[in-house]
């Protein structure tokens, strides 16, 4: 009887911890909400085709076959972190949504962190450039995937200086980007012995750039810092050409410079560009495979690298899910921080104790039009900078989580 | 050399050419509101959209017709223009006897539509369009250097705006489209037919929407989104003008490029509020605007 009673109690048990690690899964849903531009400047960046490869990742972890039921969502921020952060909101608090993905914009991207920490949920962000993400701003509910300012300005703005680009003008887009973007930049090349001339702050996002231009050509520096992206870039280098800048011997450096960008320019306009990207679709086999599937689900277009990084995070926070059995953001955050990273994309990676995900990054050349063998034949690659150097040192970077 | 607050009076006047020729889209795409809502009294926001689509046909004729720039400028207004009078008639006809702000709606409603048309189609980076080799390269004019195509622009449309200035206020035709807003009975009393008047009214409107699309095409990125940027602009424009003043969508039009561009210059952070700003104070002391008259 003594027996069986102990045995019923340890049955008991045993259920309850069962069904405790199931209810561990809030609603037995992993709901995996995709926000960015769907509809502005930036949507080819990210946009509906970062929902594309999040829905990607999905099935490639094979949720369904591991018992697992997850559920992709999207919606557009407009770029306005109030906008950004209604929809955090309303995801966190109605729609019961576990992770937020993406985010580009870094003004939103701040936002999303702050409202992320305080609901203790999980913040992976491809999409933005901030490196305070990592820094002042780390939380231990955000981990920050595919690239950052420092990043960029370390791997294109050390480039240029060395081989003689030594003084600089920069054209920033006014906002936490556009800032953060001008300010890991002008480090990096005061730090390698050039100067910085001037810069001018443009409003975001803007549309006629030729008097920016032409103020920085006044100012004779030689590089032409743009800290800027996608249409505000785009607009900049043509009409950097139009108006003879690049003739008259000044250089472009584009800070940050997605394949998009390079397809909507045009090889004509955009040659011998060289800037920092962390993918490349034509890097492997790995990345090949993957992203002619992704272009044929994207309308033929090929990933940015803010997609590919997307697929590639969604990818490792469902291992972390898995592995933590729960949803809970800040213990999902921890076991993504203890486990090593391996996908097709990125390689073999970690995520560091602020946030950061470590991987390498590539210096590209924009390739000449007679050098290109059809769309998206665009980069040559220049150097490969390792990962342990791609990114800002640990201690650098004022993130409190590490002391 | 000479300074003016810091700035050297070399590059000052090159930033001032720069906002002159900014100043003639605004101007180009202000004329066209105008003359819409001065003679229909709709306030027409799917001008915007319009505009991008005369960039976007410009850049189908030459990739898909291969058709340069210059048939584009011969063809596009008025096959635009075309489609104009088609949402005219099946649509906007509708709506004059109602309040101004359901044409407001349903041209803005329109104008969503179309441009989440095209960017389902061809994305946001936009479509690279070339500056037609005619107008290729640039000269040196001591103080900046000017490329060709920006001086054409200028050239361009000043002719456009004097040339709708003209047929609408000093000739037979415009002083019966005037008569028509005024007393639309009466007129038609006189055997002319005012309705017709109206949809092709509304149709140059729209090619003048168009022309300014294909002109903009080679300098800006050929993008579903390049007339949502600029549609408020120019309605500040049109407002500080003074609602269907064609002379005032004009002169403002040049003029608040001007001033944006000093303001680009002395402190570019406030250069795309700086035209709300002015439109703020203008409507504060002159309600109905600087050339617009009280009805």
């Amino acid at each position: 009887m003594k027996r069986n009673l102990l045995s019923t109690m340890i049955g008991a048990a045993f259920a309850l911890a069962a069904a405790g690690a199931q209810a561990q899964i809030s609603d037995g849903v992993i709901k995996i909400g995709v926000m960015n531009d769907m509809s502005g400047l930036y949507a080819d960046i990210a946009g509906p085709g970062s929902v594309t490869a999040a829905k990607m990742a999905v099935e490639d972890f094979g949720a369904a076959r591991r018992g697992m039921k997850v559920e992709v969502i999207g919606a557009d921020h407009q770029n306005k972190p109030d906008i950004g952060s209604n929809i955090a909101r309303t995801w966190y608090d109605v729609d019961k949504v576990d992770a937020i993905f993406d985010v580009p914009t870094s003004s939103v991207a701040l936002a999303i962190n702050q409202i992320t920490r305080d609901k203790g949920r999980a913040f992976i962000n491809s999409g933005a450039a901030t490196s305070d993400l990592t820094g002042k701003a780390c939380s231990p509910n955000t981990v920050h995937w595919t690239y950052d300012t420092w990043m960029l300005a370390n791997g294109t703005g050390s480039a240029i200086v060395k081989t003689g680009g030594d003084s600089w003008f920069f054209l920033t887009a006014d906002y936490a980007f556009g800032h953060a973007l001008e300010r890991d930049t002008e480090a990096v090349v005061v730090k390698n012995g050039g100067k910085v001339l001037g810069k001018v702050r443009h409003p975001f996002p803007g549309t006629d750039f030729s008097s920016f231009l032409l103020q920085a050509q006044t100012s004779k520096a030689k590089v032409i810092g743009l800290a800027n992206a996608g249409g505000d870039t785009i607009n900049s280098i043509k009409q950097a050409a139009e108006f003879g800048i690049t003739k008259g011997g000044q250089n472009l450096a584009g800070m940050l410079v997605f394949i998009t960008d390079v397809h909507g320019l045009g090889l004509n306009t955009a040659q011998g560009l060289i800037f920092t990207e962390t993918f490349y679709w034509d890097l492997n086999d790995g990345t090949r495979a993957w992203s002619k599937r992704f272009a044929a689900a994207n309308g033929g277009k090929y990933p940015s690298m803010v997609q590919a990084g997307v697929y590639a995070s969604v990818l490792h926070y469902l291992k972390a899910v898995e592995a933590a059995k729960t949803d809970d953001g800040t213990k999902v955050v921890a076991q993504m921080k203890a486990m090593p990273t391996d996908d097709p994309l990125f390689g073999k990676g970690s995520i560091r104790a602020d946030g950061r995900k470590l991987h390498p990054a590539y210096l590209v050349e924009v390739k000449k039009p007679n050098e290109s063998k059809g769309p998206y034949d665009y980069y040559k690659v220049r150097a490969t900078i390792p990962a342990e150097q791609a990114f800002r040192p640990l201690n650098a970077g004022e993130c409190p989580l590490v002391k | 050399m000479t300074e003016i607050f810091g700035v050297p009076t070399q590059a000052l006047f090159g930033q001032l050419l720069i906002g002159l020729i900014n100043g003639s889209f605004y101007a180009l795409l202000s004329l066209g509101l105008a003359v819409i809502f001065g003679l229909l009294n709709i306030i027409n926001f799917t001008h915007g959209a319009q505009y991008m689509l005369g960039a976007f046909v410009a850049y189908l004729l030459a990739n898909l017709a291969g058709l340069g720039y210059w048939w584009a400028l011969l063809l596009v207004p008025p096959l635009v223009g075309a489609s104009g009078i088609v949402i005219e008639r099946l649509m906007i006809s509708r709506l004059y006897k109602l309040d101004h702000l359901y044409g407001l709606l349903l041209t803005f409603g329109l104008a969503l539509i179309i441009q989440g048309v095209f960017r389902n189609i061809y994305g946001s980076s936009g479509q690279p369009y070339a500056i037609p080799p005619e107008l290729a390269g640039g000269r040196n004019l001591g103080f900046m250097f000017l490329p060709n195509y920006r001086a054409w622009i200028i050239g361009a449309s000043l002719v456009v705006c004097l040339g709708t200035w003209f047929v609408v206020e000093r000739t037979r035709l415009g002083a019966y489209l005037r008569a028509a807003t005024e007393n639309p009975v009466l007129v038609q009393s006189f055997g002319i037919n005012v309705p017709r008047m109206v949809t092709l009214t509304y149709g140059f409107g729209v090619a003048l929407a168009a022309l300014a699309g294909v002109m903009a095409a080679p300098i800006y990125q050929v993008s579903p989104q390049m007339g949502a940027d600029l549609i408020i602009v120019v309605f500040a424009v049109v407002v500080i003008g003074g609602m269907g003043s064609i002379a005032g969508a004009i002169v403002t039009g040049f003029g608040l490029g001007l001033i944006e561009g000093l303001t680009k210059v002395f402190y570019p952070e406030a250069s795309n509020t700086v035209i709300f700003i002015i439109m703020a104070i203008v409507l504060l002391i002159r309600p109905a605007g600087l050339f617009g008259t009280q009805k």
